[in-house]
């Protein structure tokens, strides 16, 4: 931006081709970046630094076990993660879960927010009820669950089945089940949130208009309420999808990655904390951000690219 | 096409408001059919009861001679244009005509060939691929328009479908509206607080106040024989004159001076008077051959030049005309607010050649042949003779105009 300053005659010959900016455009401007100036420094403080720090250490060979060995390793990190079995199998766990759960929050998510949009009389409380669940920390929500679910003292086997019947935690499948039942429980309200930010902002005349004009609520639903709510869907599934795919709490507290369970996440843990193999465990975390790069870059093409111009939904 | 029959029909909401009161009406096949009245009057309360979108507490509705209270608007063959469009903002001009078609499950080839005869009526056939954000507000009134048109339904409904557009393009679509229904010759109820629509496109004016319907009657015959004081305020621009007067012995003593009692008025005592502002006029271009005329010298507060004629306010003796229907009339055009409000000011349409400017005196004549007199207390015109206001306009009407001829297919 700031190269060296040019001699006043080039500046005022250029000036034409430059249109638009005033004296005064050019002020405003510059004000603007001293405002932002503090948020900038925080951010590449917080975030970053950390990122670049991780890219240098997942290039290099670092394993606070032998602190004194070690050196650049160029990409020999990443080629031991890639072509690890464990790496894909743990890739297609998150993968699976995040689809599986995503997919039942949304369902449920705009049920729900059907739900409390239509609600006639106690709005606020039933606006508060189905938010409870998502006001729960997360590690105590998993804490829960996984007594829930515990063979001789959870009310799950003692109510609906016998204590011995099933040890949820004793195998892959219903493991992850248990998991995915506790993050569509825990998030499935914040989904539901979203999507009635959305529906609210769909103007009522529209289905008398449809409604006139002979559709049923079901052909509303779907040609007036679904279209129009794209953005917000859009949005609900980019940040769910995201978070998802970093599930983390849930399967620390009850698995801790046995039976297969691991999530990347998890594994990323273990490589860093457990493990103390820096190098490793920062070539998963890149590699962790890459797909979250790429996941919301599939969002907002796919997505983003139709959504109808923001002015046409008012 | 069909009939639409009210019987005693009542909006009562849950608060125990009564929006619309015993209405009772009847619109005949092919008829243009006004509701027009004040803001909160019930129109469009009306309106949204015939169309389905507001369940009818107490009466009857019936359409094309069946009983529809209970009917789902899907169910009614109604089509309705809403003041706001209500255009699907996600669908293009093409897809929202072809929305009620589509429902229906027309074929393919139906929908297209229905659109484009829609888009060709309306003259959208170069915006069918447009989004409706992109249209003008004129466009995208008749985009509205072209959805209730295209499926050739038993009535139109259209709840104030003018009042978003600016002056010069409503009257530009009134003449639209109308060609619309004299071409279709479809039933249609139009709701409207605009006086001036009422009067120019309707077969029918349905005049409503507090819920409950004044007179039902062709345009003329509401602005020439007003039932009441609020029909005779509400219709007409500028609004009709009122002064105190007293009526002995078949002669009415006005502010001006006294004049014979219109024909069929027998009541004495106080009563309001009304005039029209084009029955004043100057004395020197006082027409020929009036026997009941006045004049009277005229102090002028404002004169407003419309070139084809001159408004001429001015002040008369005595205190202005009070009654509960010309303070709710005043309240509705917020006149309430004004300075003036209250003080007995009268409005005369001029000869445009007249002398008559702000601060003069000039001689003013009145022809008090068209006098109306009101009775103070329920405002109904004492020439009418009977006390309580006519709710049942319509079934005394002959049956409404047949729309000109024209084609019918779609």
């Amino acid at each position: 931006m700031s190269s060296a300053a040019p001699p006043q005659v080039g500046a005022a010959a250029q000036k034409p081709k430059k249109v638009g900016l005033t004296e005064r455009g050019r002020a405003e401007r510059k004000l603007a970046w001293m405002l932002c100036a503090p948020a900038v420094f925080v951010m590449i403080l917080v975030t970053a630094y950390p990122i670049g720090y991780a890219l240098v250490l997942s290039l290099r060979e670092v394993d606070l076990r032998f602190p004194n060995e070690g050196g650049f390793a160029g990409l020999d990190n990443y080629i031991t993660v890639l072509s690890s079995g464990l790496w894909w199998e743990v890739v297609f766990n998150t993968l699976l879960i995040t689809v599986i759960s995503v997919i039942i929050e949304l369902i449920l998510g705009m049920i729900i927010a059907l739900v409390m949009h239509r609600a006639i009389f106690g709005r606020g409380a039933v606006r508060t009820s189905v938010l409870i669940p998502y006001g729960i920390v997360t590690v105590v929500a998993a804490f829960a669950w996984f007594y829930a679910f515990s063979p001789e003292t959870g009310f799950v086997n003692n109510t609906f089945l016998s204590p011995d019947d099933k040890a949820w935690f004793g195998e892959k499948g219903s493991a992850l089940t248990v998991v995915i039942f506790a993050e569509v429980w825990k998030t499935t309200p914040f989904m539901a949130l979203l999507l009635l930010a959305g529906l609210t902002t769909i103007d009522e005349g529209l289905y008398e208009a449809a409604r006139v004009d002979g559709a049923s609520a079901w052909q509303r639903f779907v040609r007036i309420t679904l279209p129009l709510m794209k953005p917000a869907i859009a949005v609900a599934l980019l940040f769910r999808t995201l978070d998802a795919f970093r599930v983390f709490d849930s399967i620390f507290v009850m698995t801790r990655g046995a039976q297969d369970t691991q999530s990347v996440s998890i594994l990323g843990y273990d490589q860093l904390i457990s493990r103390l193999n820096l190098g490793l465990g920062s070539a998963v975390s890149v590699l962790i951000f890459l797909m979250v790069l790429i996941i919301a870059f599939i969002f907002v093409k796919g997505f983003g690219a139709s959504v109808p111009g923001q002015e046409e939904g008012r | 096409m069909a009939e639409i029959k009210l019987r005693g029909v009542t909006k009562r909401f849950p608060d125990g408001t009564e929006a619309v009161k015993q209405m009772d009406l009847d619109i005949g096949d092919g008829e243009f059919m006004i509701f027009v009245g004040p803001s909160g009057c019930g129109k469009s309360t009306a309106l949204r009861m015939i169309a389905g979108l507001e369940d009818i507490s107490d009466g009857e509705l019936e359409i094309g001679g069946e009983v529809v209270n209970d009917r789902a608007p899907k169910d009614r063959d109604i089509a309705m244009v809403f003041q706001s469009y209500a255009l699907y903002p996600h669908m293009s001009v093409r897809d929202n005509i072809a929305f009620p078609l589509k429902i229906a499950g027309a074929s393919d080839e139906e929908v297209t060939s229905k659109v484009e005869e829609a888009a060709r009526i309306l003259d959208l056939d170069r915006l069918l691929d447009r989004k409706p954000a992109n249209l003008s507000g004129g466009q995208r009134q008749r985009v509205a328009m072209g959805r209730a048109i295209v499926r050739d339904p038993k009535a139109f409904l259209m709840d104030e479908p003018l009042s978003n557009l600016d002056a010069k393009l409503r009257v530009q679509m009134r003449t639209e509206v109308s060609r619309i229904q004299q071409r279709l010759g479809t039933t249609m109820v139009y709701v409207t607080h605009d006086q001036t629509e009422a009067m120019t496109l309707g077969d029918r004016v349905a005049v409503m106040r507090a819920g409950v319907l004044q007179q039902v009657d062709s345009p003329q015959k509401l602005y020439d024989h007003p039932n009441n004081l609020f029909v005779a305020g509400f219709i007409g621009s500028p609004a009709m004159n009122f002064f105190p007067a007293r009526v002995e012995n078949g002669r009415v003593t006005l502010p001006f001076g006294e004049a014979p009692a219109p024909a069929g008025v027998e009541a004495s005592g106080d009563v309001i008077a009304g005039l029209r502002p084009e029955d004043f006029e100057d004395a020197e271009f006082a027409p020929e051959g009036h026997d009941n005329a006045l004049t009277f010298d005229a102090p002028i507060v404002l004169t407003e030049s419309m070139g084809s004629e001159t408004y001429a306010y001015f002040t008369y003796q005595g205190g202005a005309a009070q009654s509960d229907e010309l303070n709710e009339l005043a309240a509705d055009a917020g006149l309430t607010d004004l300075p003036s409000s209250g003080e007995n000011q009268a409005v005369a349409r001029l000869d445009p050649q007249t002398k008559a400017h702000e601060g003069a005196t000039t001689r003013r004549w009145m022809n008090a042949g068209k006098l109306h007199l009101f009775d103070p207390h329920d405002g109904h015109n004492l020439a009418h003779g009977d006390a309580t206001p006519a709710t049942a306009g319509g079934r005394q009407e002959s049956s409404p105009q047949q729309p000109v001829a024209g084609t019918n297919e779609p």
